[in-house]
């Protein structure tokens, strides 16, 4: 292939991946943020961010005051969780989570009293001066995670980029999903915060230089971090273009960079590191204020919600008094999603809580949502043009239609990122994501049962091994012994024969 | 009540749809816009046609693309499938079969053409995308084979209106005719005669100065199928699904570079047994295939190495059969053949995946830089 690559590469040079959705970011973008007041109940989920859930180190009836923790990090990779308001623990146990699956789990519940006092807190004074581990470890206090959504533990990305060298820090302004705009809004209102974080992260990783990436679709935004920016020569604001997914990590870094991190690598390991401009601001708080992640910023959008905007929201508001505090939803809503409309979850109900990954709730109305009925793939090859990563998605979605999971595989199943663009795109409005998270979920699944089986035949020959060395080692003792009392026995007839022959008379 | 919300709770809220995964929105044409789109494009081309050639024209379109409906509700009644009618796709079938048959065909011809095109070059694979051939071309080739004389029956033109032209009622007795109506002035076409006339041993240049001065005309006004003689007006519908996005510039150019190079070679080598580049392109079915009937998406590749590749190969073969086979027009072959083989490009012709190689093993990490820096 390659000299007929050579031939048609300036000819097949593919159009630009991704898609142009539908904006929709209007009129919440252009509402400046609310701050939610602290609602009756709250409740905290022990595990939200990826890695191991926190450890309660509350009683039910205790009374904590606003930042205090009250579950810390268990393991390497975990985050601890604060109360984001004063009040009480009033229970400790399973909710249901905010994930279409409706499984339950385990969150620690506090009454608000209403009064939002903060812990007294201390921020780190000169951090710039201080080892970057320090900040790294004020960070992981702090409960800070991939604000963007990813909820990986910002220290852990930190620490990495200490470890492996870091030539550029990346924030992510971009915001390319539809509907969305806390990110546009936080860069509008509190440019010099994130600023500030973006410096912190850089003292914390050692990078070079910091680029922040913002679709050219706000402009406002892009003014005030240019402003913000200014005295910092090491950070520069990128304008790049609007098009969904340049939020995403590998597409943003080609953009910012030109690097193609390769497939099954780390974009640490070109010396790269991603971090949401949340993210960057909360580190910002944690630094300078000593103040941990209860709070996140989030849009509020969809035809169905009475006023979309963005809205500063403790973690562990029900989305249901969320919704009800703007106004609440007109009609019934189709659906509520959490996050963006592309990748987004679906919310099996309201009566769940804010996550710190949350960065918004779409209530969609029937006529957003609409969509016709799937039909036959006609292949016009719209979702290979879209992909951003330059998968087949028809041809995965025909292997997995037939249950060929390695040939979807062969095809590249887990290099897809799941952001929809296929799915977006295709006339026949197959449910092409669909197809793909159920394959990755089987085969994670096989991939499980197959280190247990593993397990459980490495356990049981590891039993049948000690048995037989038991059988062997008692075998060889019995036969030392009978060697041993054998040699005696010998001695014994030796030595009396000695003494006898010793003990007669001359 | 205990106050931890739990799903035992729910029962008050409005039932969700569970299992609707992301995205949550839709862009993008449905299958029945593209359709659309793509009747759209025919349209003016189509319109010309049935002015040139007049009533019988305009019944054998009808007839066919009746033929096509009827057959797809048949088969899908057969096998139990909810109708897809609404999808277009088969109208559109219809519709492109109707264009490339010869205008005054008789009305089994369409009938025929239709069952063909749908049950056996649509249905028996399985419906809507899963046929390896075009189905129109599959009818037409069928109908050729098997009926050689009526169809390459070429009428002469006689507009809508013109004092020759036949009306209505006539229209019905000649398309009702079987198998041909012998009153029809008929000639050949420009392909069709400079095939025979060198068969006869007279050369391309002396052929054209003797034949009938329908054979060619850049306004249209020639012999030819009911759809392809309006090559201006196939050439602007064309260009118009590459500017709406219905379809890229790969095939069309391919397969119209595929024909054009050999002409020029061929042309510039022995004039007198081989028909010009712009004859090649402006005559017979080229451009209506490269922009209408190559790119139909369900039996040509989705990649754009591929689409070259395909495109390329239609228009080669195309000026193969045109110039040494024994039918005077090729389209219609080289898009079957290339349908056979477009299983085989796709195949070969994969994108490459971000942050692999070709052959799909990752990247090397580029060794990180950290000596320069801003
Ligand atoms: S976009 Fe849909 S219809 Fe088109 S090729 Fe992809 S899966 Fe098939
Ligand atoms: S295949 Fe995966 S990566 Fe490609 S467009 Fe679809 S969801 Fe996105």
């Amino acid at each position: 292939m390659g000299f007929l690559d050579k031939i048609f590469r300036p000819l097949t040079r593919s159009e630009p991946w991704g898609v142009h959705p539908d904006e929709r970011k209007r009129p919440a973008s252009e509402t400046p943020i609310r701050r939610l007041p602290p609602p009756p109940l709250l409740y905290l989920p022990l595990s939200q961010h990826v890695g191991a859930a926190a450890e309660p180190i509350v009683r039910i009836g205790q009374k904590v005051l606003k930042g205090e923790c009250v579950a810390t990090a268990k393991g390497n990779i975990s985050a601890p969780v604060h109360a984001p308001t004063s009040g009480e623990i009033v229970a400790i146990g399973p909710i249901t989570a905010p994930h279409p699956s409706r499984l339950e789990m385990m969150a620690i519940t506090l009454r608000s009293d209403m009064e939002d006092r903060w812990a007294p807190l201390e921020g780190l004074a000169d951090p710039l001066a201080r080892a970057p581990e320090e900040l790294a470890r004020r960070v992981a206090e702090a409960g800070i995670v991939g604000l963007g959504g990813a909820t990986f533990p910002a220290s852990v990305k930190l620490g990495l980029g200490h470890r492996s060298r870091i030539r550029t820090l990346i924030l992510n302004g971009s915001e390319c999903e539809p509907y969305l705009s806390c990110d546009d809004r936080l860069m509008r209102e509190r440019a010099g915060g994130v600023i500030r974080g973006a410096v912190l992260m850089r003292h914390a990783t050692g990078a070079r230089e910091v680029r922040i990436g913002i679709e050219d679709n706000k402009p406002e935004a892009i003014a005030a971090m240019r402003a913000a920016v200014d005295g910092h020569a090491d950070v520069q604001v990128c304008v790049v273009p609007a098009r969904y997914p340049m939020g995403s990590d590998r597409q943003l870094i080609i953009e910012l960079t030109g690097i193609e991190v390769p497939a099954e690598s780390r974009a640490a390991d070109v010396g790269v590191l991603v971090h949401n401009v949340g993210t960057a601001f909360a580190i910002h708080q944690a630094i300078d204020l000593g103040r941990p992640l209860v709070s996140r910023l989030m849009t509020l959008n969809g035809e169905a919600l009475a006023q979309p905007g963005n809205y500063e929201v403790l973690v562990g508001t029900l989305v249901e008094d969320l919704l009800a505090f703007a106004g609440g939803v007109r009609g019934e809503p189709a659906r509520l999603v959490m996050g963006g409309p592309m990748m987004g979850l679906l919310l099996p109900s309201a009566k769940v809580p804010v996550v710190k990954g949350c960065s918004g709730i779409l209530a969609l109305s029937a006529t957003e949502v609409a969509r016709d009925e799937p039909g036959p793939c006609i292949r016009c090859g719209s979702c290979t043009r879209a992909c951003p990563v330059g998968l087949l998605p028809l041809e995965m979605n025909a292997r997995i239609a037939n249950a060929a999971l390695d040939a979807a595989v062969a095809l590249g199943l887990h290099d897809c990122i799941g952001c929809g663009c296929c799915a977006w795109v295709c006339p026949s409005r197959i449910p092409l994501v669909q197809a793909f998270n159920h394959a990755k979920g089987e085969l994670a699944a096989h991939e499980r049962d197959k280190k247990r089986t593993d397990a459980t035949r490495r356990m049981a020959e590891a039993r049948s091994e000690r048995l037989e060395r038991e059988a062997r080692e008692k075998a060889e003792a019995a036969a030392r012994r009978a060697a041993e009392r054998k040699a005696q026995k010998a001695r014994e007839a030796a030595e009396s024969a000695a003494s006898n022959s010793e003990g007669a008379p001359a | 009540m205990s106050p931890v919300p739990t799903s035992a709770d729910d029962g008050a809220l409005p039932a969700l749809p569970t299992l609707a995964a992301s995205p949550h929105a839709h862009g993008g044409m449905s299958v029945a816009q593209v359709m659309q789109r793509v009747m759209l494009a025919l349209a003016p081309a189509t319109l010309f046609g049935f002015w040139l050639f007049g009533w019988p024209a305009i019944n054998l379109f009808a007839v066919t693309i009746g033929a096509c409906l009827l057959a797809e509700r048949f088969c899908e009644r057969l096998m139990g499938r909810t109708s897809s009618l609404g999808d277009g796709s088969a109208l559109l079938t219809g519709w492109l079969l109707a264009l490339s048959l010869p205008p005054w065909a008789p009305a089994w011809i369409g009938l025929l053409g239709g069952f063909i095109a749908i049950v056996v070059g649509k249905q028996v694979f399985g419906g809507l995308g899963q046929n390896l051939f075009n189905p129109a071309m599959v009818a037409r080739v069928a109908l050729l084979v098997s009926f050689p004389v009526v169809m390459t029956q070429w009428v002469v033109p006689q507009p809508l209106f013109s004092a020759d032209a036949p009306g209505f009622i006539d229209s019905l007795r000649i398309t009702a005719e079987a198998p041909a109506h012998p009153d029809a002035v008929t000639s050949a076409s420009l392909l069709g005669h400079s095939k025979t006339e060198l068969a006869r041993g007279i050369t391309i240049p002396e052929a054209l100065a003797s034949g009938p001065q329908t054979l060619f005309d850049w306004t249209g006004l020639r012999t030819g199928s009911l759809g392809e003689t309006g090559t201006l007006l196939v050439l602007a519908g064309g260009l118009y699904l590459l500017a709406s996005g219905i379809i890229r510039w790969h095939i069309p150019a391919a397969v119209l570079a595929g024909i054009a190079l050999p002409a020029l070679v061929g042309h510039a080598a022995d004039p007198a047994r081989y028909l010009s580049a712009t004859q090649h392109l402006l005559s017979g079915a080229a451009l209506l295939g490269a922009f209408f009937i190559a790119t139909d998406y369900v039996t040509s590749p989705n990649t754009p190495a591929g689409q070259l590749i395909f495109g390329f190969g239609i228009g080669i073969l195309t000026w193969i059969i045109r110039s040494w086979g024994g039918y005077p027009e090729g389209m219609a072959f080289a898009v079957l053949l290339m349908n056979a083989l477009t299983p085989v490009i796709d195949r070969y012709c994969r994108p490459r995946i971000l942050g692999r190689r070709r052959d799909g093993r990752a990247l090397e990490p580029t060794p990180i830089d950290n000596t320069g820096g801003a």
